[in-house]
């Protein structure tokens, strides 16, 4: 839409596409138009994600997820799954996801600052999270790549898990996650030296 | 669901979600309209994952951040490209976040440009407000013993470099016709080395290590591989996923000494948990004796490695008459304390072993590039207090420069975080002067121009790129890399 692109340029937001198309699937009058003819035309993919940028000023990371855009406005209730981040700052951000979302991807959907370097490969541990101790035991346990990620990870807890392994389930409904405040303090004297 | 019923629940979703958009717009920027003028523009000098981590926070939280990244070479990425094992790709998927940020309309890359060289600090100070130094460590540690010289040893830095395509890194060409190599330092440096040498090229030729280097190792003879440290398993500096790749690695075998393990086992419930699981493992594959599968497995094994605790290097041995290397001396150390502050201390007694090729990793270090800078040469890095280099205004510091040359990628992420966030105070506190414009590029690329120095854009990059994947397709390689700045410079600018 005109209005979105001139947002958009305004911005100063470069994308990376080389012709702009029209996000339809935030208009509900679209939505109402696909539900009665298939939701599968709602599945975009790959580099249609970067016109989700107008949510937030940079993407930090591609867009690999599958799920569904638009899945916080669930249709049906029962896949409804409550999440609560609490980003760096104590802030807590309230988003409505569905049964299914990956945890990082869902983060990076609404702006969190919760990086992805590996892009859910178990090779960094850049996307550590503390979970809920409510929940934490109703996460599948973690595989044995994932704890030794876990183990690179700074200022380790007993409620630590990394983001892109936890699948929202509907028994995690309520979970909360809470991203670790980063210490501001590095010593090089008496540091005990990080692996590389 | 009633179809209107459904269209006003998303009506009011969609309006709500359309003003979070617009209140986090407002939230980000200077308030105002940015005017050229008040934009602050900052520089920063190198483009690995310190650089492009800093310019990626800074772009992020201020509207009206420019950030120009300056890299030497003609290709960015510093040690995601020439540091991580080419059988790490994953690692390298970090690449996209960075380029997206290199891609951004707020942030340009400028390569082959050589700070220190062909432009220097005080006059990147004099163009930008703020200039971060985020070039890295690009020397290493000595091991300081005699031999040192000798033909066959290397530091791992340089080894890296070479199997990484590192243009200056091109010719080392190792001798790999000996048996045994020794490793000193346990990192995960190290393992990566001894990880390249022993790895089947089956499994390497999938890889983007340079052809050169596999065609050198499809004809080596190394079959034994000793990874030597000077304290015990409980301060081994490697991780656990780089240690389980040792144990699994095909074609290969653990060849340890158990009395190194004494009272290790009794040490295990006081230890943290990343330090426990990762000597748990060690102790299983030193100690325990293995099923028949794995007893099979281990039998027809062509290759070994193994760990050697409480060993330093004191001589490097030459044949007798010539200047190759036939072997190491190591003085042998006992332990004194416990834990990450144990001291290796000497016993006077040492061990010769036999070895063609020696491979000292040991450390990187930082360089100072310019004298205006200021640098402690004890600890090699650039002396500052969060980021902000002491005794400097306007001039910070990000990375390994930062904090020395240790970690990985996520602890350089927020390190790199750290120095940005540093910048934002000060220039929300007036520390940093924002009041004059600065001219930025402008300035730069003229002073460049003049100079007859010809900076390689982004998209001068993404030739390369382009290039260098297509030339690994025909070979079932991610990408071939380009091994020479001629070479690159040829690309990118045709």
């Amino acid at each position: 839409m005109a209005a979105s692109a001139a947002v958009r340029s305004s911005m100063g937001l470069t994308l990376r596409l080389s012709r702009v198309i029209p996000d339809c699937s935030t208009c509900p009058l679209f939505r109402l138009k696909c539900n009665a003819k298939n939701v599968a035309n709602l599945q975009r993919r790959g580099s249609f994600d970067s016109l989700r940028t107008i949510n937030r000023h940079l993407q930090t990371s591609i867009g690999l997820y599958h799920s569904e855009e638009g899945s916080s406005n669930a249709e049906h209730p029962e896949d409804v799954v409550n999440v609560v981040y609490i980003d760096r700052s104590g802030q807590r951000i309230p988003v409505k996801a569905k049964v299914g979302d990956n945890v990082l991807y869902l983060a990076h959907k609404h702006g969190i600052e919760l990086e992805g370097a590996c892009e859910a490969s178990l090779a960094c541990s850049t996307c550590h999270v503390y979970v809920s101790a409510a929940h934490f035991d109703k996460l599948r346990e973690p595989e044995e790549r994932e704890d030794d990620m876990l183990d690179m990870a700074p200022m380790l807890q007993e409620n630590s898990r990394l983001g892109c392994q936890i699948i929202l389930t509907p028994e995690l409904d309520g979970i909360e996650l809470t991203l670790p405040k980063v210490t501001r303090n590095f010593y090089v004297d008496g540091h005990v030296p990080k692996p590389h | 669901m009633g179809a209107h019923k459904l269209l006003f629940s998303e009506l009011k979703l969609w309006t709500s979600g359309r003003g979070g958009w617009i209140a986090r717009l407002h939230k980000g920027g200077c308030g105002k309209a940015s005017l050229s003028s008040c934009s602050p523009k900052v520089c920063i000098v190198g483009s690995g994952p310190a650089g492009f981590y800093t310019a990626q926070h800074l772009i992020k939280a201020r509207q009206d951040v420019e950030v120009d990244i300056y890299e030497r070479l003609p290709v960015p990425f510093g040690l995601v490209r020439f540091g991580v094992a080419p059988d790490h790709p994953e690692v390298k998927n970090v690449i996209n976040t960075f380029t997206q940020t290199a891609k951004h309309s707020r942030c340009s890359f400028y390569g082959n440009v050589n700070v220190g060289k062909n432009v220097s600090i005080t006059e990147l100070q004099q163009a930008y407000h703020a200039v971060v130094l985020s070039y890295g460590a690009e020397g290493n540690r000595s091991m300081g013993v005699p031999g040192e010289d000798l033909a066959g040893v290397y530091s791992a830095k340089d080894f890296v470099g070479w199997y990484n395509g590192l243009p200056s890194c091109r010719e080392l060409s190792p001798d790999l016709s000996c048996e045994t190599a020794v490793i000193l330092g346990q990192g995960n440096v190290a393992l990566d080395v001894a990880r390249i040498l022993l790895s089947p090229i089956d499994i390497l030729k999938k890889t983007d290590i340079t052809q050169p280097t596999l065609e050198a190792l499809a004809e080596s003879q190394v079959r034994r591989v000793l990874i030597v440290g000077r304290r015990g398993p409980i301060q081994i500096a490697c991780t656990i996923k780089e240690l389980r790749e040792m144990v699994n690695l095909p074609d290969t075998r653990p060849d340890m000494v158990a009395a190194d393990f004494d009272g290790v086992k009794e040490a295990l419930k006081d230890l943290p948990r990343p330090r426990k699981r990762l000597t748990e493992l060690m102790l299983k594959t030193a100690l325990e004796v293995p099923g028949e599968k794995e007893q099979e497995r281990r039998s027809k094994a062509s290759r070994t490695w193994g760990f050697r605790f409480f060993r330093s290097p004191v001589e490097v041995l030459a044949e007798p008459g010539h200047s190759r290397i036939a072997g190491i001396r190591l003085a042998i150390n006992k332990l004194e304390g416990s834990g990450d502050g144990a001291q290796a201390v000497l016993t006077g007694e040492v061990e010769d072993v036999p070895c063609g090729l020696v491979v000292s990793s040991i450390g990187y270090k930082s360089l100072p590039i310019d004298p205006s800078v200021p640098f402690d040469s004890r600890k090699a890095i650039v002396p500052n207090t969060m980021g902000r280099v002491k005794q400097a205004a306007g001039l910070y510091c990000s990375g390994w420069l930062k904090t020395g040359p240790t970690g990985v990628i996520a602890t350089t992420m927020n390190n790199s975080f750290d120095t940005a966030r540093s910048i934002l105070e000060d220039m929300d506190s007036g520390t940093l002067d924002m009041s004059a414009a600065k001219p930025g590029s402008q300035s730069i690329s003229a002073l460049l121009e003049k100079r007859g120095v010809k900076p390689v854009t982004f998209s001068d990059w993404e030739k390369i790129d382009n290039v260098e994947m297509k030339r690994g397709e025909s070979r079932g390689k991610p990408r071939e890399k380009l091994l020479t700045v001629e070479e690159m410079l040829h690309v990118a600018w045709t």
